[in-house]
């Protein structure tokens, strides 16, 4: 595997380690020996042609989606059928959506009090004030208590940005934030994301936002019929990538 | 102008145009009345049509209601009355039969003296009602609706006040258990927490009971099932049904969406059975089966077990109109809950319920409506509800001999009034969900 690059720092601690990971989807081979290891404080934009299992990859580390072979390590916790795991991993992990699936039926200050009173058991006031902490980050204090359908698509990304935030997790994963999203959007939920990034938060994105992924990306994976077919820094990937797929893709996405 | 060039010549505006306000809207009786009933020939066709039907209705019906008669002992006296009012051949209504029977609707054969237990009773059920209805009220007056069934229980049927009390420590140790076990095993606390209370029902409260009784001795005048009747009947059936029947509906509705395969096999055999079996079929096992099941000398109350089934049947038609909510609900939210980690119950009761059940609403009091008519049924099973029950008993009365419609009027008007309120509850829930998040 080569080694690549840092702008920013990355500790030699391993974050999230995949190992031979296989899944199936009936007969369908979604992922194929599947090989990652994310150090803590990385940043990873994985890329790649629409059904080739990026989103099914980055859902199998929280363990929406299980896989059949192979071994998934999350912060020292194997991923296993067994519930206990599988919650302390999901209460580490933070996730955003395409379409953000906030509670509709909940405040925008309720969406992001709600796992942190519920799962890990902190006071309602404490809870509250993390909540304005997170929402002031991603610039957004003054909508706390209205609800999710008010607000527009890019406010409503960050808020559930901010709500992964509030459980204080240790690995971000990020499926698509910005493709449902109006151009003029893209930039405010991309803005949070580098702010983020520049903090050292361990983030798994996938994304096309190549932009993104050249300001703040230690390496960029590219996957195509469910296996990483080549994975390098940002400037090596963009400018000479090795392998035909991803040649043709990067030619596709950048329209020349 | 735009539509005088040509579509593709170039254009740049000038003059920026300011908001105005919207034409005036046309108003006035004749023009609501051209455009809602005479709006075509086929449309004015159709109005003259009903406008005669309800005119039919009504000048039949007008008389016999406005020439009813309210001060008479009989209804020889009746007839009489209005004879000699409206001419020989009037009709008109003998309403006196419901001011003379009035007690006998309201409470059956519950005795006299003590009915000031049953209107306690109601007032109270008001009381503990409101807050669950209206959530501006303090929340801490739920836990008064919560004890609320117990006080009802005992001020409706009477005798000692241990047993009741033994009904809710059975509760609260169900409770507790529940609490003590789920962090550990979900299903183990469940089962815990229904199997331990009903043993300590079946095998300890009895002995507690008599011990209590005899230490402690308080007791009011006990009165029978057999003696409730009317409306009483009908709404102890009706609101203890429904408060029943909803928690059972959640639980059969999440069964039957359930990975077990054993609880989801039950949640749909239970669910399949109950709605294809009339509920008069289940009454009449209620009133002769459960006692062979039950051992010998169990005397188990004859509302409870009616109580029961009606609860079990319309619990059927609430899950599946729950399941219906629970199905509308995007993926996106299950996952989104999952992704935070919260378990299956607490993603349930926070995320999935919540929002599944304001969708099922509509259907939700639709069902309640449909069970509380259905408890005229139970005077096949010989309970005395106030459709046929206490009609046939009055008309046993050789002075109201022959009265029919009075009768169905009233009681129909009163069934109305408290489902048309359930309704306009529901729309009121609704609206009101509604505002609170779009
Ligand atoms: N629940 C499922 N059952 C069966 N097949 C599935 C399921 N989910 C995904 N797939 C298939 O697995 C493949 C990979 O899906 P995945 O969502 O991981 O792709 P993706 O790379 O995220 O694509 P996109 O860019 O469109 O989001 C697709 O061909 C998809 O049709
Ligand atoms: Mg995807």
């Amino acid at each position: 595997m080569p080694e690549t690059a840092t702008k920013l720092q990355v500790s030699d601690e391993v974050a999230v380690q995949l190992v031979d990971v296989n899944k199936w989807y009936g007969q369908f081979h979604v992922l194929r020996d599947i090989n990652l290891t994310v150090q803590r404080g990385e940043r990873i934009v994985i890329a790649g042609p629409s059904g080739s299992g990026k989103s099914t990859m980055i859902r199998c580390i929280n363990r929406l989606e299980e896989h059949q072979q192979g071994k998934i390590i999350v912060d020292g916790t194997e991923l296993t059928s067994d519930l206990k795991n599988i919650d302390k991993v999901r209460s580490e992990v933070g996730m955003v959506f395409q379409h953000f699936n906030l509670f509709p039926h909940l405040t925008i200050l309720e969406n992001c009090t709600l796992a942190p009173i519920w799962v890990r058991k902190i006071p309602k006031k404490e809870a509250e004030e993390t909540a304005m902490y997170f929402l002031e980050k991603v610039k957004i204090p003054d909508q706390a208590h209205k609800y999710p359908g008010m607000l527009s698509g890019g406010q409503q990304q960050r808020v559930a940005i901010a709500r992964s935030l509030c459980m204080r997790p240790r690995i971000m994963l990020f499926d698509e934030p910005t493709s449902a999203l109006d151009p003029e959007m893209i930039k405010e939920v991309l803005d949070t994301m580098i702010q983020l990034a520049e903090e050292g938060m361990t983030m798994l994105c996938v994304t096309h936002e190549m932009g993104f992924a050249q300001a703040v990306a230690n390496r960029v994976i590219f996957m195509a019929d469910g296996q990483i077919v080549e994975q390098n820094n940002p400037h090596d990937f963009f400018h000479n990538p090795q392998s035909d797929r991803t040649k043709q893709f990067l030619s596709q996405i950048l329209g020349h | 102008m735009i539509g005088k060039t040509s579509p593709s010549a170039p254009y740049v505006r000038k003059l920026m145009l300011d908001p105005l306000p919207p034409p005036a809207k046309a108003s006035g009786v004749s023009l609501w009345l051209r455009e809602k009933l005479f709006s075509s020939w086929g449309n004015a066709f159709l109005t003259v049509i009903g406008i005669g039907l309800i005119w039919l209705l009504v000048s039949h019906f007008a008389p016999w209601f406005l020439h009813g008669v309210w001060n008479a002992d009989s209804l020889a006296a009746c007839r009489k009355t209005i004879a000699t009012t409206w001419g020989e051949g009037a009709s008109g209504a003998c309403w006196a039969v419901i001011r003379a029977r009035w007690n006998q609707f309201i409470f059956g054969f519950y005795p006299a003296e003590i009915y000031w237990r049953p209107v306690l009773t109601f007032v109270l059920f008001l009381l503990a009602l409101a807050p669950v209805l209206f959530s501006q009220l303090p929340r801490r007056l739920l836990w008064g609706s919560l004890v609320y069934p117990l006080v009802a229980i005992w001020l409706l049927w009477g005798g000692s006040v241990w047993p009741v009390a033994m009904i809710g420590v059975g509760f609260v140790i169900g409770a507790v258990l529940w609490r003590v076990l789920v962090a550990k095993n979900a299903i183990l606390a469940a089962l815990a927490a229904v199997v331990v209370p009903v043993l300590f029902w079946l095998f300890l409260t009895g002995p507690i009971d008599d011990l209590l009784g005899k230490v402690l001795p308080v007791s009011i005048q006990s009165v029978p099932s057999r003696q409730f009747g009317g409306f009483l009947l009908a709404i102890v059936l009706g609101a203890g049904g429904i408060v029943m029947s909803l928690p059972l509906g959640i639980v059969l509705a999440l069964g039957r969406r359930s990975d077990m395969f054993l609880v989801k096999m039950f949640s749909i055999g239970f669910i399949e059975f109950v709605r294809g079996v009339p509920l008069i079929a289940l009454l009449f096992v209620a009133s002769l089966l459960l006692n062979y099941f039950l051992p010998p000398g169990t005397n188990f109350d004859i509302i409870l077990r009616v109580m029961i089934l009606v609860t079990l049947f319309s619990a059927a038609y609430i899950a599946e109109v729950i399941r219906g909510g629970l199905a509308a609900l995007p993926r996106g939210q299950y996952e989104a809950a999952d992704a935070l980690g919260l378990d299956y119950w607490k993603a349930q009761r926070l995320i999935v319920l919540p929002q599944a059940l304001k969708i099922s609403i509509p259907g939700i009091v639709s069902s309640f409506i449909a069970m509380f008519k259905d408890t005229t049924l139970v005077t096949f099973v010989g309970l005395f509800e106030p459709l046929k029950s206490i009609p046939d008993t009055i008309r046993a009365d050789f002075a109201w001999k022959g009265i029919y419609w009075e009768f169905f009027v009233f009681v129909g008007a009163i069934f109305f009034i408290i489902n048309f309120g359930m309704s306009r509850y529901s729309m009121y829930l609704e609206r009101k969900l509604k505002r609170d998040n779009r």
